[in-house]
């Protein structure tokens, strides 16, 4: 059955948005839209890397996301630039280095479209199990620092004093970013896994009361998208990227019917 | 030995120092078991600084804090709730602590918002907000209460109630308070012992003794040592936060 390269696809979208979810909902509660972005901009270097060094791509770009988010801190501690201008200069320094590697390495042919929008004949068995196994530790990984996150999303100091350590699980939720950006870039592509993360969860915002339910909302808001988006990919011949994160802004307009249904409700 | 004695935490001639200038210095404190210690001083006197210093959140200070409990309830001063995260009161008590929902049900109805569990956080008053986080810190029985300002945005009669209650919950949960004064005029009776702070200790004792003391009356002007209230009255009814009004 996995032979089937759009079978393969449909399983490696499944996977991501069961990750993309909850991750994405601490990207929107922590406003990191921005830092993702960062983080997936410096993924192309790392695929330059895996390339030239023979390297296996999702642990080089796990590394090189994990490198620039130290850099980042590094810098957000010794210069006054704003938090925003070191992510920008960060994200396209990054971007722009991985491309002017990639032009350097003749004799290697890159698919640059794939590398950044995402291909749906990319996958490969491999991929999957890099996807489902990642995937499920990233998964563990969050619900065990779940609490000390949450809380101190809502509040630092409120977790701090009751002797969560914050500190720890914002590192560790870094780290998350960084590895779900490298197994989803085959499918998704480095420009657009941030939308990923957000447009799911803000379709999830405006159908929930409470965390759980944005949790789940924005895990069927992704697997909704996944499989609109690869099925449009296939039927149009268009990349799988943005064909998904596409059918993921549909779905967003109409959870702000709910929205305004709300509103009226309220008046 | 401390446990002995009933103290929960106390500093030790502690002082911060940022950016070359002292937020607090000098400050020794103690809080014990069942005791109220109020803070009080002007703007920018270190009273919050003097709290997080008790609470452990720097690491470079100066002095020293001895802390025998872990198990602290915390109200911060500023909370706000971005509306980007939905969140009932009903997830905010589970913040920090799997409790259960009869432990939730007694806090909440111990501190009169029971009927707000199932609201969304973002449609209360502020005087909801506050009795909610009260309502949270004490969920898990703490040892040590430190309050920042716990009656903020709350109105006269519910200021009052609501320390009337705060003394209610340190007698009923034996756990000692720490507590930042909204304002100073309204230091209440329960209170054991006031911290006076301006950037130092610069006075401190009871409540009556602070209110004679000579510096408290130069920094806060001689009107304020008269209106240093301490409430000591009788209500025939109370009002509860759903609009009802209850005979005693």
């Amino acid at each position: 059955m996995l032979d089937d390269f759009f079978i393969r696809a449909l399983v490696a979208g499944i996977g991501i948005a069961f990750v993309a979810g909850p991750l994405g909902c601490f990207v929107v509660w922590r406003r990191l839209s921005y830092f993702g972005d960062t983080l997936a901009h410096s993924a192309l270097l790392g695929v330059t890397i895996a390339y030239s060094l023979e390297f296996s791509i999702a642990v080089s770009i796990f590394l090189i996301s994990s490198v620039i988010a130290l850099i980042l801190i590094q810098l957000q501690r010794k210069t006054n630039l704003p938090s925003d201008a070191l992510l920008g200069l960060l994200a396209h320094s990054s971007l722009a280095v991985g491309l002017v590697v990639i032009g350097f390495l003749t004799f290697i042919r890159f698919d640059i479209m794939g590398l950044l929008f995402g291909d749906i004949l990319a996958v490969n068995k491999k991929d999957l199990f890099i996807i489902w196994f990642g995937g499920a530790l990233i998964l563990i990984t969050l619900k065990i620092i779940w609490k000390p996150l949450f809380a101190s999303t809502v509040n630092y100091e409120l977790a701090e004093a009751e002797g969560l350590n914050p500190d720890r699980a914002k590192a560790v939720f870094t780290v998350l970013l960084a590895a779900i950006i490298a197994i989803s870039i085959k499918l998704v592509g480095v420009l657009l896994i941030t939308g990923m993360l957000i447009i799911p969860t803000a379709m999830a915002r405006n159908l929930s009361d409470n965390p759980q339910k944005m949790v789940i909302f924005s895990i069927i808001g992704g697997l909704l998208s996944v499989f609109i988006g690869l099925f449009s990919s296939l039927e149009f011949n268009t990349p799988s990227g943005p064909s998904i994160i596409a059918a993921a802004l549909v779905l967003f307009i109409f959870s702000l019917l709910k929205v305004k249904q709300t509103i009226q409700l309220k008046n | 030995m401390s446990i002995e004695n009933n103290v929960l935490v106390k500093l030790n001639n502690v002082g911060l120092k940022q950016n070359q200038k002292w937020l607090v210095q000098g400050v020794s404190l103690q809080v014990e078991k069942g005791k109220i210690v109020t803070l009080i001083g002007p703007n920018g006197s270190g009273k919050s600084t003097t709290a997080k210093i008790a609470l452990g959140f720097y690491k470079n200070i100066e002095g020293n804090v001895e802390k025998y409990t872990s198990n602290i309830g915390y109200v911060p001063q500023k909370i706000s709730i971005d509306w980007t995260l939905p969140l009932r009161v009903n997830d905010l008590m589970l913040l920090t602590e799997n409790l259960s929902d009869e432990v939730i049900n007694e806090s909440l109805t111990l501190t009169g918002v029971k009927h707000l569990k199932d609201k969304s956080l973002a449609n209360l008053s502020g005087g909801e907000f506050q009795r909610v986080l009260l309502a949270r810190a004490i969920s898990k029985k703490p040892d040590l209460l430190v309050l920042d300002e716990p009656v903020q945005g709350v109105d006269f009669t519910g200021e009052i109630e609501l320390y009337e209650l705060i003394k209610e919950l340190s007698l009923k949960l034996n756990c000692g308070i720490l507590l930042i004064s909204h304002d100073l005029h309204t230091v209440m009776s329960a209170t054991d012992h006031v911290v006076c702070l301006n950037g130092h200790v610069c006075c401190c004792g009871s409540p009556s003794e602070v209110a004679k003391n000579s510096e408290y009356k130069a920094l806060f002007g001689e009107q304020a040592s008269q209106t240093l209230a301490i409430y000591e009255h009788k209500h025939d009814h109370v009002h509860t936060t759903d609009g009802e009004i209850k005979k005693k």
